[in-house]
């Protein structure tokens, strides 16, 4: 079975993040940039899948042309292969957008059975972008999964929410987007990496995959970033003096803040 | 569903003071592990004198068990640079547990390089994934610079050799399934010495109690004793005489390894002392206010960065089967062994009375470092060696 696994680079959570000044956008010389780690999850599942069932691993990247490394990463970890959109046009380009320029570079492909993205990016955080691709390719999308099963004809997962666990199945081709908790992904091998550069990456601009360079980027965005803000600093936590009534007090806090 | 592939920019050459991508991914890859499965757990296993043989298999799985072996025979293909880069870098995990895996890839290498491909074939693909570990048995209790004397003899008996004797000091022994012998198979000296490898299981072989050290706790070192010992003549590794070559052969990559051991324990030992005198405070200050250890921490940095480059120069010329490379590994080994064992003992300084606390793991570094001085040739034997060259070039 052929599996696409969308994949971002994004900055290094351990690392300070900023946005620019000037346009709200990400500021990616100020972090390391990595493959996010949801992603190597999903590349992870992309490798089990085809280990069942023989097939293909195709990674999906849209980022400048340092997401690259991010690429390599995904290569390295076993993938055989790469699409990367690239260009000037999609910087600043919001959820919709890259849903329509992920879907677009998913249509390149030829016979793509499963598609598998991480449910959401550890910068934007918007969770939206793999319900978006499905919608836009037409396919049955399978969210928020922490445990996936295929046989090559259809796809099932255990979909967890604040609601509980449901079990979900849906005929291929679909979409799965997969939780922190669906596996513990694989270091690269040696081999794998040197492997990697061997490796077909294609490079695509917006035109390559049908769009027009007005349809995406910051200029057409259908939402806009008005304005934004760093963190506030951390403030100090409630403090409980114990006066014989502290545990009371604890368990109060918590039921307050739902987390008992 | 292949895509229209286009080119990919070619790696430019690695200058000898930078890394090329593929050398950052596969250093990146090795810290990763180390900070992840090794160094958590770092400081228990040496206070349990636990040999952690899961992980190690764990380490297969990345190509770790035989970095510079041939791909043929499942191992990684690559250089002893690159070796370089993985032992420091595992080493930030645990010196110990780097050192080990160094001496088991010198296992495989020495099939790999003196074996014939039945040979390789039967031994090197579960050395390299790590399912069988291998030792390396040179050091005798009675010949240890000296390896030209040893006594373990192997007395030809129709298609096998009978061996018997003691080796002393051996990594692994008891848990490895491959062992790695120089044995006497002719006359005194270096040219009546051969080598065989030997399976665990053979009957005959026996091990010695654990030796108590002072550091390396995390690998059992125990004596590995022969007592009528059959060995196939198969399992003997090229021509009969030519053991003491290959121990040599072995000894220069054995060195930078050990080199690289140490710099990666030293560094993890900066690292944390970065870290210490940020948080610490005395006198109203962060102790990294003070110049004192301002200037001891650029002192560390330095020496460190000056015995990598002089390990990485060694690498280069071993990798280019240079002249030189037996006296650049030499001195490479003979400072990075002295330079990490300095640094981390400052780093100890600097942490005061909690350095000498198990828990903070700096002790530990300290004693674990210390024996790279000894072992792989004593420092003295290095000096003996750089010293022999130079020698020699004035005559």
């Amino acid at each position: 079975m052929n599996i696409v696994v969308l994949v971002k680079q994004v900055p290094d959570t351990w690392s300070e993040r900023k946005l620019s000044d000037a346009d709200h956008t990400l500021d990616r010389a100020s972090a390391d940039a990595v493959l996010d780690e949801i992603n190597e999850r999903a590349v992870e599942e992309a490798l089990l899948a085809k280990e069942a069932q023989g097939g293909e691993v195709t990674v999906v990247c849209m980022g400048p042309e340092r997401a690259n490394e991010a690429i390599r990463k995904a290569l390295s970890m076993g993938a055989d292969s790469a699409v990367h959109v690239s260009d000037e046009a999609l910087h600043g380009s919001d959820a919709v957008q890259t849903a329509r320029t992920l879907a677009a570079a998913i249509g390149t492909l030829e016979s793509v059975d499963l598609v598998i993205a991480g449910n959401e990016s550890t910068d934007g955080r918007a969770g939206a972008v793999p319900a978006m691709v499905a919608e836009l390719l037409g396919w049955p999308q399978l969210t928020y999964a922490r445990k996936l099963d295929t046989d090559g004809q259809s796809v099932s997962i255990e979909r967890e929410s604040d609601a509980g666990v449901a079990t979900v199945e849906a005929n291929l081709p679909a979409l799965v987007s997969v939780t922190e908790k669906i596996n513990e992904p694989r270091y690269p091998s040696f081999k794998g990496i040197m492997a990697a550069k061997k490796k077909p990456v294609s490079t695509l601009s917006v035109a390559d995959v049908g769009l027009s360079a007005d349809e995406v980027g910051l200029g057409s965005a259908p939402t806009q970033v008005v304005s934004s803000a760093p963190a506030p600093p951390k403030e100090a936590g409630v403090k409980v003096t114990d006066e014989g009534e502290g545990g009371v007090q604890i368990v109060e806090f918590l039921s307050g803040q739902k987390l008992v | 569903m292949a895509a229209p592939t286009t080119a990919r920019p070619e790696t430019p050459p690695a200058s000898p003071f930078s890394l090329n991508e593929d050398q950052r991914a596969i250093q990146e890859t090795a810290r990763e592990f180390a900070t992840e499965r090794i160094a958590p757990h770092a400081v228990q296993w040496d206070q349990d004198k636990h040999f952690p043989v899961d992980v190690l298999r764990e380490a297969g799985e990345l190509g770790i068990g035989g970095v510079y072996i041939d791909e043929r025979f499942g191992g990684s293909g690559l250089s002893r640079f690159d070796s370089a880069l993985i032992f420091e870098a595992l080493a930030t995990g645990c010196p110990t547990i780097s050192a080990y895996i160094s001496i088991h890839n010198m296992v495989a290498w020495m099939i790999d390089a003196y074996g014939d491909d039945e040979q390789r074939q039967r031994w090197l693909p579960s050395l390299c994934s790590m399912e069988r570990l291998g030792s390396y048995c040179l050091t005798e209790p009675e010949a240890g610079s000296d390896a030209g004397a040893l006594q373990t003899r192997a007395v030809r008996d129709g298609d096998h050799y009978v061996v018997n004797g003691v080796k002393q000091f051996i990594s692994g022994a008891g848990s490895s399934g491959v062992y790695v012998v120089m044995v006497r198979t002719g006359q005194e000296g270096p040219k009546g010495i051969s080598t065989l490898v030997v399976d665990g299981d053979s009957e005959g072989i026996s091990f010695g109690p654990e030796e108590h050290k002072m550091g390396w706790n995390a690998q059992p070192t125990r004596q590995v004793v022969f007592s009528d010992v059959r060995v196939p003549v198969a399992n003997r590794l090229g021509e009969e005489g030519i053991g003491f070559r290959i121990a040599m052969a072995g000894l220069d990559g054995g060195r930078l390894s050990i080199g690289a051991c140490s710099l990666g324990g030293a560094q993890a030992a900066l690292d944390k002392s970065l870290d210490y005198v940020r948080e610490r405070s005395a006198f109203g200050v962060k102790i990294g206010e003070f110049q004192t250890l301002q200037f001891k921490l650029a002192d560390m940095a330095t020496e460190l960065e000056a015995a990598r480059m002089l390990l990485w120069r060694a690498a280069s010329a071993l990798d280019a089967k240079a002249s030189d490379a037996t006296r650049l590994c030499a001195m490479a080994k003979r400072m990075a062994t002295d330079n990490g064992f300095a640094v981390a003992n400052e780093a100890l300084q600097i942490h005061g009375g909690y350095g000498y606390l198990a828990e903070y793991g700096l002790e530990k570094i300290v004693r674990d470092l210390r024996v790279h001085q000894i072992l792989e040739g004593t420092n003295e034997i290095m000096r003996l060696i750089i010293s022999r060259g130079l020698l020699e070039q004035q005559s």
